[in-house]
């Protein structure tokens, strides 16, 4: 694909998702899309994290521990100590990134199936990390939790606050779809720089890749610091929308569903999770007209495009798209 | 000449059993070395202690002076002490001349914050690294590879694609595992002659290898282990004529050990 195609290609991505589905919600009421829409972007970033640990050769279904940790991070620094919820936002992925790089330097040392069941694992000890903790208010979670507020500099309001807004919906719309963009264009750089390379190199091959002085066990921890920053963030932001936390917020099943969207989208393509998120969530929903057998033909639907389709959704047609410099 | 590598009292044990015992021996600077010895000898481990895969039960490596023995593989590769593998193992899923710009990893000048933000810094590590690996492709006879996939190699391409991958690392020491296993007597030649091509690099190079014509013919001396332990050493003719090294070789007469 030509630069010029790219560029249009991205263009009319971003007329798409900023102009022309804002204004379609608008023009035919169906305000009800801007929350599903809202889901899709931040459950894509935090797939988008999953992802990356794919990118280096790693199983992982742990990203709901962290989407959890996120969003209690989040919830309890804005109801218990007045923090406002956009300083909370980045403290919440760094946060996770922390706790990450502490669970990581020990786990990331297992490969395949076994670094898949520790993260597997992972979730649940979140869950129950939830229900013990005081601060976390154990089963009852913490709800009602303050809209996000204003944020001003020199007396300009670059963000309104979110309570006084006549719907909150196409605001929370916007801001996590500003923040899927931005996460995914910078995954995008990732990938086509040299990290890109490093990170390949390592799922490739792990002892050549050190015996060529690439140091390891520092990349593979760099990249699940960044996966879990990711699902860190897109966990706070789905709490802040909810305005509510419990233990199960964020549960086994929703892990799992970050790994099947970077499946159904494509490991190799770095657009796959959101394109899978998309495709995943939406089918879901359409399913729900069919009662009792929404999970049967969701399931059958998707593992027979997985069989069909080893490489993702992507590899149909957008070959050019590889991610590769 | 002055010893580049020194190889000091190195032991390993496994449980019970010891792999390598008390094996000491030096390498010369820009000295073609070879270990061998029959199947289960210690090559390999031997080997893999001294590119710091395994650690030492007992003794050490030390290169250029500073012990390089216990500490992690990048550390010993960023040192100057770089290995190639015994099975064909390249980055399989990347082109040829991929896998060899991606190993120039040491020579990185800009940091990986540097590559994702694509300072001035990277974008000369990228130029740079692309000439290097096509100028080292060339010089292996890989030129004509080099947009190949590399699982799509054929077998004696992969050796060489090997070797390439070491090279970009820019070693001064290269260990080689076995380079001319599975080769007919046409392709050994030619990566014998590679070899030597490679030393006059500057490159100092230590190999494994069960391929007796080759290495009589390529080694400035040789190592000969048997049961983890150190039974001879010396030159090619040495070796040869060598009554140890014949019994080590149990059964097999002087035809095996390439007279």
């Amino acid at each position: 694909m030509t630069r010029s195609a790219q560029i249009g290609l991205v263009a009319t991505f971003l007329a798409a998702v900023l102009i022309l589905v804002p204004w379609l919600i608008e023009a035919t009421g169906r305000w009800d899309l801007y929350y599903t829409l809202t889901s899709v972007a931040l459950l894509s970033i935090a797939s988008a994290g999953v992802w990356l640990t794919f990118y280096i050769g790693r199983i992982n279904i742990g990203q709901g521990a962290y989407a959890l940790m996120g969003g209690y991070v989040s919830a309890v620094l804005v109801v218990k100590y007045g923090v406002s919820f956009w300083l909370t936002l980045p403290i919440a992925g760094l946060a996770c990134a922390g706790a990450s790089i502490l669970i990581g330097v020990t786990i990331l040392r297992l490969r395949g199936v076994y670094f898949a069941m520790i993260t597997l694992v992972l979730t649940e000890v979140a869950r129950l990390s939830a229900l013990a903790m005081p601060i976390t208010n154990g089963a009852k979670g913490i709800s009602n939790i303050p809209l996000p507020g204003a944020v001003e500099i020199f007396g300009i309001t670059l963000i309104p606050d979110f309570a006084t807004l006549e719907s909150v919906k196409p605001a929370f719309y916007y801001l996590a779809v500003i923040l899927m963009i931005l996460c995914f264009a910078g995954m995008y750089r990732l990938v086509n720089s040299r990290l890109g390379q490093l990170c390949r190199s390592l799922q490739q091959n792990e002892e050549l890749a050190s015996s060529i002085g690439v140091n390891i066990a520092y990349l593979r921890v760099l990249a699940y610091a960044i996966s879990s920053f990711l699902g860190g963030m897109g966990g706070a932001i789905f709490i802040a929308i909810s305005r509510s936390v419990y233990p199960s917020s964020f549960a086994v099943q929703d892990s799992i569903n970050f790994m099947l969207n970077c499946f159904l989208g494509g490991l190799g393509y770095v657009f796959g999770p959101m394109l899978g998120t998309l495709v995943l969530y939406f089918g879901w929903d359409l399913l729900f007209l069919t009662g009792k057998w929404q999970l049967l033909i969701f399931s059958t639907v998707l593992i027979a495009l997985i069989v069909m389709l080893p490489n993702g959704l992507l590899s149909i047609k957008l070959r050019g798209w590889r991610a590769r410099p | 000449m002055t010893a580049i590598l020194e190889v000091k009292g190195v032991t390993k044990r496994f449980g019970g059993l010891v792999a390598v015992n008390d094996v000491a021996f030096s390498v010369d600077e820009r000295e073609i070395l070879s270990v061998i010895g029959p199947n289960g000898a210690g090559k390999s481990t031997l080997f893999m202690l001294i590119a710091s895969f395994l650690t030492t039960s007992a003794g050490e490596v030390r290169f250029r002076g500073e012990r390089i023995s216990n500490l992690t593989p990048h550390s010993v590769a960023r040192r100057g002490v770089v290995r190639t593998f015994q099975e064909t193992t390249i980055f399989r899923g990347m082109t040829v001349r991929e896998n060899v710009i991606v190993a120039h990893h040491l020579r990185a000048e800009a940091s990986l914050l540097g590559y994702f933000l694509g300072t001035k810094a990277a974008r000369h590590d990228h130029e740079r690294f692309g000439a290097s690996a096509d100028e080292i492709l060339d010089f292996l006879g890989l030129g004509d590879q080099r947009h190949e996939l590399a699982s799509n190699l054929p077998h004696g391409h992969l050796r060489a694609l090997g070797i390439a991958i070491g090279l970009a690392t820019d070693p001064a020491v290269l260990l080689l595992d076995e380079p001319f296993a599975g080769m007919n007597h046409d392709e050994t030649m030619r990566a014998v002659e590679m070899v030597r091509k490679v030393r006059e690099r500057g490159v100092t190079l230590l190999l494994v290898e069960h391929d007796m014509s080759a290495v009589m013919k390529i080694s400035d001396r040789i190592v000969v282990l048997n049961f983890g332990e150190r039974i001879a050493e010396g030159t090619p003719s040495e070796i040869q004529s060598n009554d140890r090294v014949i019994e080590a070789y149990l059964g097999t007469e002087d035809d095996m050990i390439g007279l």
